[in-house]
């Protein structure tokens, strides 16, 4: 089953490097906007999906984050320097906003931080000295480093997907260290994990930080790549659709990201023929994936696993019964 | 983690707690010994439970003192008293249902090594498989220990919900009605358990119970609470033969 999932993240990486060279420009551009969301969404499947929290507030960090590399960019500094003031800057507040988890949970925690991104959100449109007002910050340039240029669509590709990879393995590591079963554990039941020693507070604040820095980068991708940002991307109806995404790829589920951000972002351009019809049916597709998928996509291999054991389980016992009932007759 | 042999682990002094004009624990003191498993009886509303969760950081006592090996713990939170050695069980059960059983025995205790900081590149066991295995083996539940343990009967949830109090080998673990929901035959077996536990752990444990077979067994003292008041400790024999607790309890 591992050397499986190996093999099938291994094929994923070889489609990753080599379809976008047979695309065009939408396509490519496709394809960089959806593995910012799957950066993105892989930071909020740890709030959410592994450490158990609530939050309705990401896309103010992809805000943030976006804002952060543009304004140093417009100012003079390097990506390379905006970059890593994103992250961190967006794990200090991520920090803060993981306080309130610690007072309120559930649907009350979701409403405290989609009031946090709505502040940022109004933050955004109205501080016009520091962002621009709904103008919004103009020719935001693609980055360089070590003498190559990022600045061609499948150049800037390549670039969004090594922080991909590279920020999907360290997460990868984090997970598969204790800190992944003191998230579960926080998740499961945080009263019990409290009386086995997990510093619930501790591992809640840095869910949030952690995910907040996840966004904070993918922000600044998102920033270069559009070369164009004004608050609208950042709304809470942004962090819904990446709530949704988790969701539907399967929260907790590693690879989910990689399949929620997928339909978050291919699926409504598949439907554009759709046209006045798209919302509806990919409203319809979202509702009927959580009937008959409420653990998302990536629920299906262990759907499919249960099932096979129950049928083995109960062909067993029928087995026994029948060997009983045998038995009997001899006797 | 034994200090002087005469000090006790436990040592609770006139704790009281009331819950507005409820005095649910009125002024209740008593030691527990090193090695030895103190039993709490009472009829349902005697106060048990406040006690408990007094002891376990769950609430702060109105009045009163609680030490854990001399060191006054009164204040501290569940996080913290489990830091110093307090393990327990609660009530009802408490598994991390999409866990392994090995990966819910070694969360129990993985937080007792390193800091928070080091655990991050720390291998994914802990290095805690063998002290997991060992306990596994102890409970009889090898043949699911790689099973999700929120796919287990009740009886062997309540073994791996017992097993993970013990992983970071607790100088006193208090046990909330471990029989609790669990059948006849697993009754005693769970008896053995902790009866062989207390000897190879030489640890202390606190067993609130109201099967009464089971803590007259088990129990080396035993502590009759009513109303919220201490009736009598004693062994179980003195206990047996409390004219009072017979009475007002063992009676009915």
């Amino acid at each position: 089953m591992k050397k499986l999932a190996f093999l099938a993240g291994l094929l994923g990486l070889l489609a990753c490097i080599f379809v976008p060279t047979l695309l065009k420009n939408h396509g490519i551009y496709l394809f960089t906007y959806w593995l910012i969301y799957v950066i993105a969404t892989m930071g909020l499947n740890l709030t959410i999906g592994y450490a158990g929290q609530k939050s309705l507030g990401h896309a103010a960090f992809f805000g943030i984050g976006a804002y952060t590399v543009a304004v140093m960019m417009q100012a003079g500094y390097s990506f390379w320097l905006g970059m890593p003031l994103a992250a961190l800057g967006c794990f200090v507040v991520g920090l803060a906003l993981g306080f309130p988890a610690l007072r309120v949970q559930t649907i009350y925690l979701a409403f405290a931080t989609l009031g946090f991104n709505t502040a940022v959100w109004l933050v955004m449109r109205n501080e016009e000295w520091l962002t621009g007002g709904t103008f919004g910050i103009n020719n935001i340039a693609r980055p360089e480093a070590f003498g190559i240029s990022f600045d061609g669509n499948l150049a800037y590709y390549y670039l969004v997907l090594a922080f991909a990879v590279v920020l999907g393995l360290l997460l990868w590591g984090l997970l598969n260290s204790p800190w992944g079963k003191a998230f579960t554990a926080l998740r499961d039941n945080p009263i019990r994990a409290e009386s086995l020693g997990v510093d619930i507070r501790g591992y809640t604040l840095l869910s949030f930080a952690i995910g907040a820095a996840y966004a904070g980068i993918a922000g600044g991708l998102f920033g270069s790549l559009v070369q164009f940002i004004d608050p609208a991307p950042f709304t809470v109806e942004a962090s819904i659709m990446m709530y949704l995404m988790v969701v539907v790829g399967g929260p907790g589920y590693f690879l989910g990201p990689l399949l929620g951000a997928a339909v978050g972002v291919i699926l409504p351009e598949w439907l554009r023929f759709a046209q006045a019809w798209y919302l509806f049916v990919f409203g319809t597709a979202v509702v009927m994936l959580m009937i008959y998928l409420p653990d998302g996509l990536l629920s299906i291999p262990d759907r499919i696993r249960a099932k096979r054991q129950s049928r083995e389980a109960s062909a067993a016992r029928a087995a026994n019964a029948n060997q009983r009932s045998a038995e009997g007759v001899k006797a | 983690m034994t200090m002087s042999t005469n000090q006790p682990v436990l040592k609770v002094t006139d704790l009281k707690k009331a819950y507005g004009a409820i005095q649910a624990v009125g002024g209740v003191s008593f030691e527990v010994r090193p090695g030895e498993i103190f039993g709490v009886i009472g009829p349902n509303g005697s106060g048990k439970t406040t006690l408990f969760n007094s002891m376990l950081g769950q609430i702060t006592p109105d009045t009163g003192k609680i030490e854990l090996n001399g060191q006054d713990v009164t204040q501290l939170g569940p996080l913290e008293l489990n830091r110093l050695g307090v393990g327990r069980t609660f009530q009802t059960l408490q598994v991390f249902g999409k866990m392994t059983v090995r990966d819910n025995l070694i969360v129990a205790a993985q937080e007792h090594q390193g800091t928070m900081f080091s655990r991050m590149f720390a291998p994914s066991d802990s290095d805690l498989g063998a002290k997991a295995d060992a306990l596994i083996d102890q409970f009889h539940i090898k043949h699911v220990a790689d099973k999700k343990a929120g796919e287990l009967s009740y009886g062997q949830q309540k073994l791996v919900d017992i097993a993970m109090a013990f992983m970071s080998e607790p100088d006193l673990v208090l046990l909330d009605e471990p029989c609790a929901g669990v059948n006849p035959s697993l009754v005693g077996g769970i008896s053995t358990l902790l009866k062989d536990l207390n000897k190879t752990r030489k640890g202390s444990f606190v067993v609130i119970e109201h099967n009464m077979d089971f803590v007259m067994d088990l129990c080396h003292r035993i502590m009759v609470m009513v109303e919220g008041k201490v009736m009598a400790i004693g062994t179980p024999e003195e206990i047996r033969a409390n004219k009072q607790v017979l009475d007002a309890y063992l009676g009915s």
